[in-house]
């Protein structure tokens, strides 16, 4: 080994140890959804409506990100937590409850004992047993919702569902702004709290298990538990968005439970790109505007593009995007 | 007491016919996952395809019963050939996330194509008069149609069973699942093992969907909408078991059959929770290797 390998050794330890300290530091790219969301407010104030169900789609879509991406555990079933926190907030809404702030937190709790409770029974499996089992819990629950139709209203979806101004002061208005506003706020909130948890010890420790869990298991890790944990967490995320979609336009319908909802979940992140945090910000509008502008004529050919369209992705652009970017920067 | 007999009877046939169709439609799907190491979502596009085919070669040009079933199975089987040396050969034992992407963008487009070429109504099927009625069997009569679906599958679960084992080609197949690095390194040829396992799981499950047409109905939705049945069989067998999807049918079967006789008011639900009970019991099913 010569002085100038050594030199180099040192100099990639220190550039190692530079990166991860830097991960917690804030970057400025990461304004960029941000500042984007609020000049968008004002480009095409005529969209706010769509542009609220964007934003708790992104919360949504994040969450999956956070059990999918990050700790490796591929589900089918999301949905069942999206719907659970979409019924809670809405059914507390439609019976004399329409505070959004506390309804959100009981669509987080209820969503979160959801996910804890169903995660007990199916993170005992891993791979395509875990996958199908996911999917069995959405489909029960979107029984459950069928056939309790007095409470949900079954086929014909929830109404009246009547939510009251936020903080007692902003009223949901007609143009959306409140609710455009209301779902940015939560949104970054959601955000900031899966941004801490990606780069805690917790995190970087998922990450481990994704990769090799064999290994956490030697190093004493705990991995049933901290997959409960990030289960559990991811759940709770999702079923804020759930509450939001609720509350901001004011109807739950069963498809907040369906398989469709779960599988478009899994195609908005990777048309982003999964495990990246971002991904969902960047698939999620993009499906979103794509499907309100081409779906209107033809919903059903927007069903064929969009499964070609996955075909491509998982032939030729594993990694979505934002891997796109990544790789060409290299 | 006379009334639960009855009632007990009925439930085990039109269990036992539904059964039959599930095993049917299952089986080509536990094998894909236990042998290919492939969750393949899109299975049940292969019996909506059985189902699309009877009813146009029936309808349009008033092809006979028995000839649409077989050439509801060609189709199924002859479509997944060119599916599996495309796309899902190069999946075969990779990650779980973009063999569901895969499979999930093949049902979208599967629905938007029946959708242009059938539109989006239901198919109605007629079936031949010699299925209509019911069928004495001495000590009660029986509908004719579940009773020839019994028959069907009965037939075809022993012709399949006496296949894996006693041909060459089925032992090969064992062989693979049981280890497939030594079936490889003894020189079988995987490759067109593989091909053939999917046409023929394919195959089965068109000839199921077409059979079980007339209660599962053949509309565009049909992959999205029957999919957790036929995963919660495979689940409940265990993967890559050709014996453990059987019982999970029979169980699943009659048990729905029961359930939705009994408390309709709660429709599959009892079904769901059965299943994540089993689960919780033997969470890789009561067939299936740890």
């Amino acid at each position: 080994m010569t002085v100038k390998d050594l030199d180099r050794a040192r100099s990639d330890r220190n550039g190692a140890i530079e990166a991860f300290a830097r991960r917690h530091r804030f970057r400025p790219l990461e304004a960029v959804p941000w500042v984007a969301a609020l000049a968008a407010a004002f480009v095409f104030p005529g969209y706010l409506p769509l542009g609220a169900q964007i934003l708790a789609t992104i919360l949504f879509v994040m969450s999956a990100d956070l059990v999918v991406g990050y700790a490796g555990i591929v589900t089918l079933g999301h949905a069942a937590f999206f719907g659970t926190g979409a019924y809670t907030a809405g059914i507390l809404a439609a019976h004399g409850w329409g505070e959004p702030l506390s309804g959100l937190v009981a669509a987080a709790a209820v969503s979160a004992l959801i996910g804890f409770l169903s995660g007990l029974v199916i993170l005992r499996t891993t791979g395509l047993a875990l996958l199908m089992q996911t999917l069995v819990v959405a489909a029960m629950l979107l029984e459950t919702a069928n056939k309790a139709s007095s409470i949900t209203g079954g086929d014909d979806g929830l109404q009246g569902v009547d939510v009251w101004p936020i903080f007692g002061v902003f009223h949901f208005d007609m143009f959306g702004r409140v609710a455009y506003g209301y779902c940015l706020g939560v949104l970054l909130v959601g955000w900031l709290v899966t941004r801490q948890i990606v780069h805690s010890p917790f995190g970087r420790s998922l990450t481990g298990m994704r990769e090799n869990v064999r290994r956490m298991h030697a190093i004493g890790a705990p991995v049933f538990r901290r997959r409960l944990v990030v289960y559990t967490i991811s759940a709770a995320l999702a079923g804020v968005s759930g509450g939001l979609i609720a509350q901001t336009t004011q109807f739950v319908g069963l498809t907040s439970l369906s398989l469709e909802r779960s599988g478009n979940a899994l195609i908005m992140l990777t048309i982003g790109g999964v495990g990246r945090l971002y991904g969902a910000f960047i698939g999620v509008p993009l499906y979103m505007i794509a499907q309100d502008q081409f779906a209107e004529i033809e919903p059903v050919y927007w069903y064929f593009w969009i499964g070609l369209l996955m075909v491509a992705v998982v032939m030729f652009a594993r990694g979505g995007i934002i891997g796109l970017v990544e790789r060409f920067r290299r | 007491m006379h009334a639960v007999t009855e009632a007990a009877i009925s439930i085990g046939f039109h269990g036992l016919a539904f059964a039959m169709v599930l095993y049917l439609i299952s089986v080509g799907l536990s094998v894909t996952m236990g042998l290919m190491g492939l969750v393949n979502l899109a299975h049940a596009v292969f019996a909506m395809l059985g189902g699309y085919v009877l009813t146009a070669l029936m309808n349009r040009w008033g092809v006979p019963y028995a000839v649409s079933l077989a050439g509801a199975a060609a189709a199924a089987a002859l479509a997944s050939v060119p599916l599996e040396r495309l796309l899902y050969r190069r999946l075969y034992g990779g990650e779980e996330l973009d063999q569901v992407l895969l499979t999930m963008g093949i049902i979208f487009m599967s629905v938007a194509g029946v959708t242009y070429v059938w539109g989006p109504l239901n198919q109605p099927v007629y079936l031949p008069h010699w299925l209509d009625g019911q069928i004495d069997f001495g000590f009660r009569h029986f509908p004719t149609y579940r009773s020839f679906l019994i028959l069907c599958g009965a037939v075809l679960v022993t012709l399949l069973w006496l296949a894996l084992e006693r041909t060459r080609f089925g032992a090969q197949i064992r062989a693979a699942v049981d280890n497939l690095r030594m079936a490889q390194s003894i020189g079988i040829n995987t490759s067109r093992l593989f091909t053939l396992t999917f046409a023929l799981g394919s195959g089965l499950a068109g000839l199921g969907g077409a059979l079980g047409a007339d209660f599962l109905p053949i509309s565009p939705s049909y992959a999205l909408s029957n999919l957790v049945y036929f995963i919660i069989v495979v689940a409940v067998g265990g993967l890559g078991s050709i014996r453990g999807p059987f019982v999970a049918a029979l169980l699943i079967g009659i048990a729905d059959t029961g359930f939705k006789y009994l408390l309709p008011e709660l429709g599959a639900f009892f079904i769901y929770a059965l299943t994540m009970a089993l689960l919780l019991w033997r969470p890789h099913g009561l067939f299936g290797r740890a």
